[in-house]
C-alpha cells in the first residue's frame, strides 16, 4: 500500500532516504509514540498536513502586504494611510476582505460564463502553486524537486492564461485590451526572465531550488549576485523583468487605471476580484522570494556560520526587502507606454540576457572553482562597472532640464 | 455583386490591418478629466480617429443668463471652469466693467485696492489651477504621488481663498466693480497683514516645492519618453485651432495677455512669460506634450512673482468697490478676454440698456483647444490620447458651460 | 490697423457687400457684412499680409428679441501678428437662417459653428460636420432662440422641474 502511495503521489526524487524530511520527521519523532506508523504512506500525511499549514498561511501574507502597500503609499504621500480599523489601521484589509466577500458577485450576461468563473481560480492557483518549489528555510521547503527553478517558470507562465481568459470572458473592450497587454507583455518578459535565471543555473549546474541556495552558504561574496559581474547584470534583468510579470508600475500596462480603466478585472466584483488582488501580491512576493533565493542567498545569513539574515527570518526580511523595493518604484514611476516596454524587453534584456549568457560560460571556464580569485575579480568588475555607471548617469543627470529661459 | 465581393476579399487580404475596434473612453473613465466622451476607432493600441463628444456638462450657462441681471450671472461663471473660478469670475466682471466704461454718462472706476486683491488671488488661483494640472497630469501617465503632492499645495491655497472669501471652490469673490467684503478686512488692519504674511508664508514653502515636483516629475526619464515628441501642435494648428494660454506658449507662439494686451493694473508689474523652445539634447520639441506641460510649471513660478511683488508694495488704501447704483451698462456689445490659466477667457455680452443682458458668451479657451484632440489623437496610440487630454488641460464644466 | 481703416480696405476690396461701420453703440464697433459674402471677407482678412488674421476669438450667434426678425452671427478676429483685431456682424433673416462657413479659414470655427448651429439653428452652409454638439443628437428646438419653449418632456423625462 504505502508502496502505490508513494509511487503515484509522491515524486520519487524526493523520496530518497535521508534528504526527505517528511520522512525524517516521521522517523523521528512519531515512530517512538507510535511504532506501527507507516512510514511512507505516514510522510505522505504529514506532507499533506503541512501543505495544509501552507495554504492556508500563505494567503496572510497579501493580506499583510496589502495594508504594507497602503502604509508605504501613505509614507510617500505625506497621509497616514488606513488608520481606523483596528490599531494603526492594521485591520483594514480584513475588513476590506469582509467587505468583498459580501459584495454582489457580478457575472456579465454577455460574456463567456464558464471563462469567466475559472480565470480567478486559474490566475490564484497558479500564484500559490509557485510557493511549493520555495526554500523558505533549510527545513521548510514543501517539495524540493530537482527541477524546482524550472517548474515555477512553467506554473508561473499559466498565470497569463488566465489573464486572458478574464479579459476574454468579460465581454468587454477595455478588459480585452488589457488581456492582450497583458499577454504580449508577461510572454516578452519571460524571454529576459528565463535567460537570467539560466546565467545562476549555469554556475550552479542545478535546477533544484535548495542545491541554488546550498551554493551560496559561503556568506555575502558567495551570494550568487557577486559571484560574477554576469550574474549581477542578470540580477537586475530579474528584477525588472519579474516587475513587469506581476504588472506592476511602471509595467502596470495591463490594469493601467488611467488609460484602460482596470484591465482585465474590470468587469469582475467581490471575492472574485479580491482573489486578482490577493494573487498579485502573492505573486508580488513569490517573485521577490526567487530573486532572493537565486540571487541574494537564500535563507543563507550574510557571514558564513551565523544566522544573521539568515534562516527564515532572513529569508523573509530580503524578500520584503525587495517587495518594498517594487512599491517604491510603484509610487514613484510613471507609467510606460506599450512600444516603449516592448522595446525596453526586445532591445535591450534579451540582447543583455544573451550576453548574460555567453559571458558567464565564459566565465565559467576561466573560473572553474568558485574561490576567493574568482570572487575577488567578479567584486573588483562589479565596483568598477558600478562607478562607471554612476559617472554616466550623474552626467545625465546634469543635463535634466532647466527652466526655459524666456524670451522678454 | 460577384465582383464587388471579389475585390472586397482582395482588399481583405492585402490590408494590413486587423479589424477596427470601437472603444467608447467616457464619459465615465478615470482621465478624461470630467465627463468627456472620445469614441475611438482602435486598430490595436493605434487610434486611427478619436471623436470627441461633448456635452454631458451642459448647464445652459448662456441661457440662464439672458434671464439673471449682471450680478447673479457672477455665480454661474464660477461653475464653468471650476478649478480656477475666480479668473472667471473676473473674466465676466472686466467685459461688464468695460461696457461699464463705455457710457458716458457715468464716472465708473475699479478702485485701486480691489485691482490688487484682484491680481494677487487670480495669481494665486492660477497657482492653484496649474498645480491640479500638474497632479491629474502625474496620474494620467500613471504616477500617483505628485497628485498628492500637488494637492496637499493647494488645499493650502483653498484655505487662504476660504479666509477671503468663504468658499474653497465657487467663490464669487470679484464682483463687478470691485471684490466682494463678505469677510471684512480693513485697510491696514491686522486681519489684513496676518493675511498678506500668510500669502507670503506659502510663498516661501510653495516657491522651492515647484523645483522639487521638477526633479520628481519634470525630469523623469519615463515622463519625458511618453510626453516628448508626442501630439507635436505646430503654430499654425495651435492659431487656427484657437489654442491659447500655456497651449499656445507650448507651441512657440509668444504672447500672454497679461503683457501683450495688459488689462487691470498687470502693466505695473514685472514677469516673464514662458515660452517653449526645441531642447534636441532631452528631446523636447515645441508643440509637443512635454512643453505645454513645462509651460504650466513655468507660469507657476512667474505668479509667484507677481504675489511677491505685490507683497512688497503693499495693499493701497481706500474702498474694495465702486460706488455705484445698479449694474446697468448702456446699450451695445462687448467681447473681452482676460488670461484664464486654461488660455483666453473671452466674453461677448450684448446689452440692450436693461439689467439683464440679452446674450452673453463665454469663449471658453478649453473648448477650442479640445477641437484640437481629433487631429493631434490620429495614428497615436491609446496611452498618448491620455497624455494629450491631460496635457491641454481641460475641464469640462467649461467645454460644455 | 484699426477698425476704420479695415472697413476701408473691405469697402475698397468688397464695395457693397460691406454693408456699414456700426460705432453707435457702447463697446466694439463692427463691420456689417452681407450674409453671402462673409466667407470670402474674411477668406481676404485671413490671407491678406497686410491684415493676417490668423485667429478667430469668438464666433457667436445672437438674437436680439422675439419681434426681432433677424438672427446676428458675430466674428470676432484678431491677428496676432499685427495684434490688431477687428469684429465682423452679419444679420440673416429668421426664416432662413443659412451662412457660408468659415470653418475651412480657422479650424476652431468647426466647432463653434457646431455650437452656433446647435444652440440657435444657423445652418452653416460647407460645413463638413455639421452636428449638434453640445445637446443630444435628438433634441429638438433651438435653446438660445428668444422664441424657445422648452419641451415638456424628453424622452420620456420631465424637463421642467
Amino acid at each position: 500500500m504505502s508502496e502505490i502511495l508513494s509511487e503515484s503521489f509522491l515524486p520519487k526524487i524526493n523520496l530518497q532516504e535521508g534528504t526527505n524530511w517528511a520522512i525524517d520527521f516521521v522517523k523521528k519523532t512519531i515512530l517512538p509514540i507510535f511504532p506501527d506508523f507507516p512510514v511512507q504512506s505516514g510522510s505522505v500525511l504529514v506532507m499533506l498536513a503541512c501543505a495544509g499549514i501552507f495554504v492556508a498561511v500563505v494567503p496572510l501574507l497579501p493580506l499583510v502586504l496589502v495594508l504594507a502597500e497602503r502604509k508605504v503609499a501613505a509614507r510617500f504621500q505625506n497621509r497616514t494611510g488606513p488608520m481606523r480599523v483596528g490599531p494603526w489601521g492594521t485591520l483594514q484589509t480584513l475588513a476590506d476582505g469582509i467587505k468583498l466577500i459580501f459584495k454582489e458577485d457580478y457575472i456579465p450576461p454577455q460574456g463567456d460564463k464558464l471563462l469567466f468563473l475559472l480565470a480567478p481560480y486559474v490566475i490564484f492557483a497558479c500564484s500559490f502553486a509557485v510557493f511549493a518549489a520555495i526554500p523558505f528555510s533549510q527545513k521548510i521547503i514543501v517539495s524540493d524537486f530537482n527541477i524546482g527553478i524550472f517548474y515555477i517558470m512553467a506554473i508561473s507562465s499559466v498565470i497569463v492564461m488566465g489573464v486572458i481568459m478574464a479579459g476574454w470572458s468579460s465581454n468587454s473592450k477595455w478588459s480585452l485590451l488589457g488581456s492582450l497587454r497583458s499577454a504580449a507583455q508577461i510572454v516578452s518578459y519571460e524571454i529576459p526572465l528565463g535567460l537570467s535565471i539560466l546565467t545562476v543555473v549555469m554556475l550552479v549546474q542545478s535546477l533544484s531550488m535548495s542545491e541554488i541556495v546550498g551554493s551560496q552558504d559561503g556568506g555575502i561574496f558567495t551570494w550568487l549576485i557577486f559571484r560574477s559581474p554576469f550574474t549581477f547584470i542578470a540580477f537586475f534583468i530579474f528584477f525588472i523583468s519579474s516587475i513587469a510579470e506581476v504588472n506592476r508600475t511602471p509595467f502596470d500596462l495591463p490594469e493601467a487605471e488611467s488609460e484602460i480603466v482596470a484591465g482585465f478585472h474590470t468587469e469582475y466584483s467581490g471575492m472574485r476580484f479580491a482573489l486578482f488582488f490577493i494573487a498579485e501580491y502573492a505573486n508580488m512576493f513569490a517573485v521577490s522570494a526567487i530573486g532572493v533565493t537565486l540571487f541574494l542567498g537564500g535563507y543563507e545569513g550574510i557571514l558564513p556560520g551565523y544566522d544573521f539574515l539568515g534562516g527564515l527570518p532572513g529569508f523573509v526580511i530580503k524578500s520584503l526587502g525587495l517587495v518594498f523595493v517594487m512599491m517604491w518604484l510603484r509610487w514613484t514611476l510613471p507609467r510606460l507606454r506599450v512600444d516603449q516596454l516592448m522595446n525596453l524587453c526586445w532591445k535591450y534584456f534579451i540582447p543583455i540576457s544573451f550576453f548574460n549568457i555567453l559571458g558567464t560560460g565564459v566565465w565559467g571556464l576561466i573560473f572553474r572553482n568558485d574561490d576567493v580569485w574568482s570572487i575577488g575579480i567578479s567584486c573588483a568588475i562589479i565596483y568598477v562597472g558600478l562607478i562607471g555607471a554612476y559617472t554616466v548617469a550623474g552626467r545625465n543627470l546634469a543635463r535634466k532640464p532647466e527652466p526655459q529661459p524666456s524670451s522678454v | 455583386m460577384e465582383s464587388t465581393q471579389q475585390t472586397e476579399s482582395k482588399i481583405i487580404e492585402l490590408k494590413p490591418f486587423t479589424d477596427e475596434m470601437i472603444v467608447n473612453m467616457g464619459p465615465q473613465h478615470p482621465s478624461t478629466h470630467g465627463v468627456l466622451r472620445l469614441e475611438l476607432r482602435l486598430d490595436g493600441e493605434v487610434v486611427r480617429e478619436a471623436i470627441p463628444h461633448i456635452g454631458y456638462l451642459h448647464r445652459c450657462f448662456e441661457k440662464h443668463s439672458e434671464n439673471l441681471s449682471y450680478p447673479q450671472i457672477i455665480p454661474f461663471t464660477d461653475r464653468m471652469d471650476y478649478v480656477a473660478a475666480m479668473n472667471q469670475n473676473w473674466g465676466f466682471c472686466l467685459a461688464v466693467e468695460k461696457l461699464l466704461e463705455a457710457d458716458e454718462k457715468k464716472d465708473f472706476e475699479v478702485p485701486e485696492r480691489a485691482e490688487y486683491l484682484r491680481i494677487l488671488i487670480c495669481e494665486l488661483n492660477r497657482i492653484a489651477s496649474h498645480l491640479l494640472s500638474f497632479g491629474t497630469y502625474g496620474m494620467d501617465i500613471g504616477a500617483f504621488t505628485p497628485f498628492l503632492y500637488a494637492f496637499r499645495d493647494r488645499e493650502r491655497l483653498l484655505l487662504l481663498f476660504e479666509k477671503i472669501c468663504g468658499a474653497r471652490l465657487t467663490y464669487n469673490y470679484i464682483r463687478i466693480g470691485g471684490v466682494s467684503e463678505i469677510i471684512p478686512m480693513e485697510p491696514g488692519s491686522v486681519d489684513e497683514q496676518n493675511y498678506l504674511d500668510e500669502v507670503k508664508e506659502f510663498l516661501d514653502y510653495f516657491e522651492p516645492k515647484i523645483d522639487e515636483y521638477n526633479d520628481l516629475l519634470t525630469a523623469n526619464s519615463i515622463f519625458s519618453e511618453r510626453t516628448m515628441g508626442v501630439a507635436v501642435m505646430s503654430e499654425e494648428m495651435a492659431i487656427s485651432y484657437g489654442a491659447t494660454g500655456p497651449n499656445l506658449r507650448g507651441s512657440g507662439v509668444d504672447w500672454d495677455l497679461r503683457r501683450d494686451e495688459p488689462y487691470s493694473i498687470y502693466d505695473r508689474f514685472d514677469f516673464d512669460v514662458p515660452v517653449a523652445k526645441n531642447i534636441p539634447e532631452l528631446g523636447a520639441v515645441v508643440g509637443d506634450c512635454w512643453s505645454r506641460y513645462k509651460i504650466r510649471m513655468d507660469e507657476m513660478k512667474e505668479s509667484v512673482k507677481i504675489v511677491r511683488q505685490i507683497l512688497a508694495e503693499g495693499l493701497p488704501d481706500g474702498p474694495v468697490m465702486a460706488e455705484m447704483k445698479a449694474v446697468r451698462p448702456p446699450k451695445g456689445e462687448i467681447y473681452f478676454r482676460s488670461e484664464a490659466p486654461r488660455g483666453e477667457l473671452g466674453f461677448y455680452i450684448v446689452s440692450d440698456g436693461t439689467p439683464k443682458p440679452v446674450r452673453v458668451k463665454g469663449r471658453s479657451p478649453c473648448f477650442s483647444a479640445l477641437s484640437a484632440l481629433q487631429e493631434l489623437s490620429r495614428g497615436l496610440m491609446v496611452a498618448d490620447i491620455i497624455a494629450i487630454i491631460g496635457s491641454i488641460d481641460i475641464v469640462m464644466g467649461e467645454v460644455d458651460r | 490697423m484699426n477698425p476704420e481703416e479695415i472697413y476701408k480696405t473691405l469697402i475698397d476690396r468688397f464695395g457693397n457687400t460691406v454693408l456699414g461701420f456700426d460705432t453707435e453703440l457702447a463697446g466694439d464697433p463692427n463691420i456689417q457684412i452681407a450674409p453671402a459674402a462673409i466667407a470670402n471677407v474674411c477668406q481676404y482678412l485671413a490671407e491678406t499680409d497686410s491684415l493676417a488674421f490668423n485667429s478667430l476669438m469668438c464666433l457667436s450667434g445672437v438674437d436680439m428679441g422675439t419681434k426681432d426678425e433677424e438672427f446676428s452671427v458675430v466674428y470676432h478676429l484678431h491677428s496676432l501678428r499685427h495684434r490688431h483685431s477687428v469684429v465682423l456682424k452679419t444679420t440673416i433673416p429668421k426664416t432662413d437662417a443659412h451662412l457660408p462657413t468659415v470653418s475651412h479659414i480657422w479650424k476652431t470655427a468647426d466647432w463653434h459653428e457646431r455650437e452656433t448651429y446647435d444652440l440657435y439653428g444657423i445652418f452653416f452652409e460647407g460645413h463638413t460636420d455639421l452636428r449638434r454638439i453640445l445637446l443630444p443628437d435628438d433634441w429638438e428646438g433651438y435653446p438660445l432662440r428668444k422664441d424657445y419653449m422648452e419641451p415638456d418632456f424628453y424622452r420620456g423625462m420631465r424637463v421642467p422641474y
